[in-house]
């Protein structure tokens, strides 16, 4: 196990760097001058030359790179050309709107894809099973900012149950909870959708296996044999889905944001990309690949956990 | 009193019946074997007795288990006897066995849902019970860390641990190696006799139902054909198919005699090894030596066989002599070429040998119709035949392998098991190689039909000089089929000599306890009518 984590471990450590190597060579190498590219095509030289010196675009491209990686390492993402002040400062006001967001939306999908997918597969063929997999359909099929301004329509105009957007901050964690709600649940359901699909299919295969039929010959009945040894095979494809789903909660709630006036990550990046702040955006992206990496670091360690074939090997 | 009595069962699913009228009753400590082929209804009548009916499925008749009525008895009840009053056991050991749970832990559950009892106490009667089915390993261990005939006798294990009446075996050793197989049929035997239980065993191997069967049960088609006891059923078979039955189950094929010839392929000192994951991240692969130093030939119009049990290295062989994969000592060449070329497949030397697999099933593509998929090795040749001359080619093997030149539009879903083998056959022969490799091909198949495949094959010899390598688990079959015979053990040749030699006067220990471990058809007492 521990070899199996280490094995991991390196090849998470790997990931980043070639990540950082790509993202470093994407937004500061390929564009030729980054500082012309910032300013846009009308902009006088000095005003370029100054903002070479502040970048340190004199350098060569491997000081700058170095120096780039040891500041993320330290915390310095460097500072904001259109903000004008230090990028760790923007992140982490927006990370804490975006991060828990991504893990409410997780949280409500896992709860109601779970329970959906091992009611449907219980029931496969049933009335049941194809409500549930007629909403899953539906749930795939309808666009999430769609499904975000029905809620809105519903619960913050008509119900006034949740304000329509807007966050209010940690300082009151029920209220911050409260307007994470609608934009969570709109988040979660297509992925509900598409997790309830998988942890369906993954368990009308696991029923089929050999192993089902023995537990049923020990006297298990059929819902004893689904709990005790189908589900948790069934769960390694749909960890592997949760895995891909956070990176996507994470960094693809631009539009839900933008819906509910959220200042998150999204928003950030989307207004970055609008004013050229390379320095923004540079930063950002790695932030997000370095996300993604960890969970999917993590999700390799759930394998192992619920596996112990993977623990063996190493 | 009867433990089981089965009465008039006929049961069908949808439209289709699957079974008529069977009637079978057994005894405390009796072993009764119900042996047919594929579809006899075999393995459904042991399912009805469990309980366990595929869906849709509508059973009639009655089945007396320990005084109730199973097909009367409501789910709950059932689930009660269900590992209490009968257990089961099942045919392929690597995929019984839930590979998340350790086997201690997979016992003990038979035991917790059935009494109200602590878990620490349950899992204690779990070991005692893994000792007792001969299983050396700790009850902490999960399935994949054991072999298969560990396996078989950890779900063993499981079917008896609270020791029930009756215990239902489904084709228990078919997936296990000889030698495995006697373990685990003594196994068997031996807790009959100490529980006193039932044992229903169900076979389609007859060796083995003569063996260790007090009574057989023979079904054809959902039907009993015939039943006795075993000493009496084996002296005076009455029904045709049950002669039929044994008859192509010692069935022999007439070789014509070989030629001596030269050399075809020549396999010298030849060594494989496999890299195995790293040890530390960085650290150096090891690997592990599939095959030690194997030498021999095969001349032109030569039959030679190949035994082992799984694991031993045959199939690693097969990849090497085939040119798919380098070998790392030694040399194979064929005709005097290497059979490995590097990526660049040298078509010379790969249209000389072809190959026949075990499954007949998965080595064809469902979307190709048969004149496609029996021509897939005409890429080897340099002008391959078009137009007519294709025609002619794909008419000629088909009629060769006992098929008729219509069969060329059909999909390989229209075909029996049998015929799906006859054109594998007709595949590998299109090209007239000088060599085929038989991997495990009938293995997979029923006795009639594997009569029928062996005695082409023993045909095709007849009309012109055919030289395979035949690799096979079954002795009685290499022994049939082959001039020469090569006994493989964890990668290395034991033991190599004439076929009947090697099977009269055994040198190496281990070719002896092979022979020894196989299940022998009694002689019977008169002629039986060829199939």
């Amino acid at each position: 196990m521990i070899r199996y984590a280490l094995g991991r471990l390196t090849s998470l450590i790997i990931s980043l760097l070639v990540a950082s190597l790509v993202i470093f060579a994407v937004i500061e190498v390929i564009p030729g001058d980054p500082a012309a590219f910032m300013l846009g095509v009308n902009a006088r030289p000095d005003t370029i030359a100054a903002l070479r010196a502040e970048m340190g675009l004199d350098q060569s491209i491997i000081t700058r790179y170095f120096d780039w990686v040891t500041g993320l390492l330290q915390g310095d993402f460097g500072q904001s050309w259109t903000y004008k002040t230090p990028v760790a400062e923007l992140i982490s006001d927006r990370i804490w709107v975006s991060l828990p967001l991504a893990i409410y939306a997780l949280i409500l999908s896992a709860l109601i894809a779970f329970p959906a997918g091992i009611f449907a597969a219980s029931r496969r063929g049933g009335p049941g099973d194809i409500t549930i997999m007629g909403a899953t359909q539906l749930g795939v099929a309808i666009p999430n900012f769609w499904f975000a301004m029905i809620l809105v329509l519903i619960f913050a105009i008509n119900l006034r149950w949740f304000s329509a957007g807007g966050f209010p901050g940690w300082g009151d964690p029920l209220q911050a909870l409260k307007a994470l709600t609608l934009p969570a649940i709109a988040l979660a359901l297509p992925q509900a959708a598409i997790l309830a699909r998988v942890m369906r299919s993954s368990l009308l295969d696991m029923l089929g296996e050999d192993f089902i039929r023995t537990a049923r010959a020990k006297g298990l009945t059929r819902r004893q044999a689904l709990w005790r040894h189908a589900v948790r095979n069934a769960l390694i494809p749909v960890l592997t889905i949760i895995g891909l789903q956070f990176s996507f909660l994470l960094a693809g709630g631009i539009i839900i944001e933008q819906v509910f006036f959220l200042p998150g990550l999204g928003r950030l990046i989307f207004q970055s990309i609008s004013a050229r702040d390379l320095i923004v955006v540079e930063s950002v992206v790695m932030l997000l690949v370095f996300t993604v990496i960890v969970v999917n670091f993590t999700v390799d360690l759930a394998y192992a956990a619920v596996d112990p074939r993977l623990r063996a090997k190493a | 009193m009867s433990i089981l009595s089965i009465n008039n069962l006929s049961l069908r699913i949808g439209a289709v019946d699957i079974l008529h009228d069977v009637d079978l009753s057994m005894q405390h400590g009796e072993i009764v074997a119900i042996t047919g082929e594929s579809g006899s209804g075999k393995s459904i009548t042991a399912l009805s007795v469990m309980g366990l009916l595929p869906r849709g499925a509508v059973a009639e008749g009655q089945i007396m288990l320990d005084g109730a009525d199973v097909l009367q008895t409501s789910e709950p009840d059932l689930c009660q006897m269900r590992g209490n009053t009968m257990g089961m056991v099942f045919q392929e050991p690597m995929t019984a066995l839930n590979p998340v749970q350790t086997i201690g832990a997979q016992v003990a559950e038979t035991i917790l849902i059935h009494e109200d009892t602590t878990r620490a106490e349950a899992h204690a009667r779990a070991a005692e019970m893994l000792e007792r089915v001969g299983l050396k390993v700790a009850p902490t261990r999960y399935p994949h860390e054991l072999s298969g005939g560990q396996r078989q006798r950890v779900v063993i294990g499981m079917a008896i641990a609270l020791r029930p009446k009756l215990l239902i075996a489904d084709e228990p050793t078919t997936a296990l190696d000889v030698t495995t197989q006697a373990r685990i049929l003594d196994l068997l035997q031996g807790l009959v006799r100490e529980f006193d239980m039932g044992l229903l065993l169900i076979t389609h191997d007859l060796a083995v139902v003569a063996d260790v069967a007090d009574r057989i049960v023979v079904m054809q088609k959902g039907r009993v054909v015939e039943a006795g006891q075993t000493q009496d059923l084996l002296a005076n078979m009455q029904h045709p198919y049950t002669k039929a039955l044994f008859a192509a189950s010692s069935h022999q094929v007439e070789l014509p005699e070989q030629i001596a010839a030269a050399p075809l392929l020549w396999v010298d000192q030849v060594a494989r090894d496999y890299p195995l994951p790293r040890k530390a991240v960085f650290g150096p692969r090891p690997t592990f030596r599939a095959l030690h130093d194997i030498s021999f030939s095969i001349g032109h119009g030569e039959r030679v066989g190949l035994v082992g049990e799984s694991g031993c290295g045959k199939s690693t062989l097969t990849r090497a002599i085939l040119g798919l994969e380098d070998v790392q000592e030694g040399r194979i060449s064929l005709d005097g070429a290497p059979v490995f070329a590097g990526k660049q497949p040298n078509l010379a030397v790969r249209r000389k040998m072809q190959v026949v697999f075990q499954d007949p099933y998965s080595s064809f593509n469902p979307r190709h119709r048969v004149d496609r998929l029996i021509t897939e090795p005409f890429h080897l040749l340099d002008e391959p035949p078009v137009g007519l001359a294709r025609d002619a080619a794909i008419a000629k093997a088909l009629q060769d392998v006992g098929l008729s030149p219509g069969d060329a539009g059909k999909y390989i879903h229209e075909f029996s098991g049998g015929q799906r083998q006859r054109i594998a056959i007709a595949r590998a022969l299109i090209i007239e190689p000088e060599l085929i490799i038989f991997d495990e091909a009938v293995s997979a198949l029923d006795v009639s039909v594997r009569a029928q495949v062996l005695d082409l094959i023993a045909d095709l010899c007849r009309k012109r000089p055919l030289a395979y390598l035949f690799i096979s688990h079954d002795l009685s079959v290499i022994r049939s089929v082959t001039d020469r015979v090569m006994v493989m053990q964890a990668g290395r040749i034991v033991e190599q000599g004439k076929t009947e030699h090697v099977f009269t006067t055994p040198q190496h220990p281990y070719t002896r306890d092979l022979i020894a471990a196989a299940p022998q058809l009694p002689e019977l007492p008169h002629a039986l009518d060829p199939v």
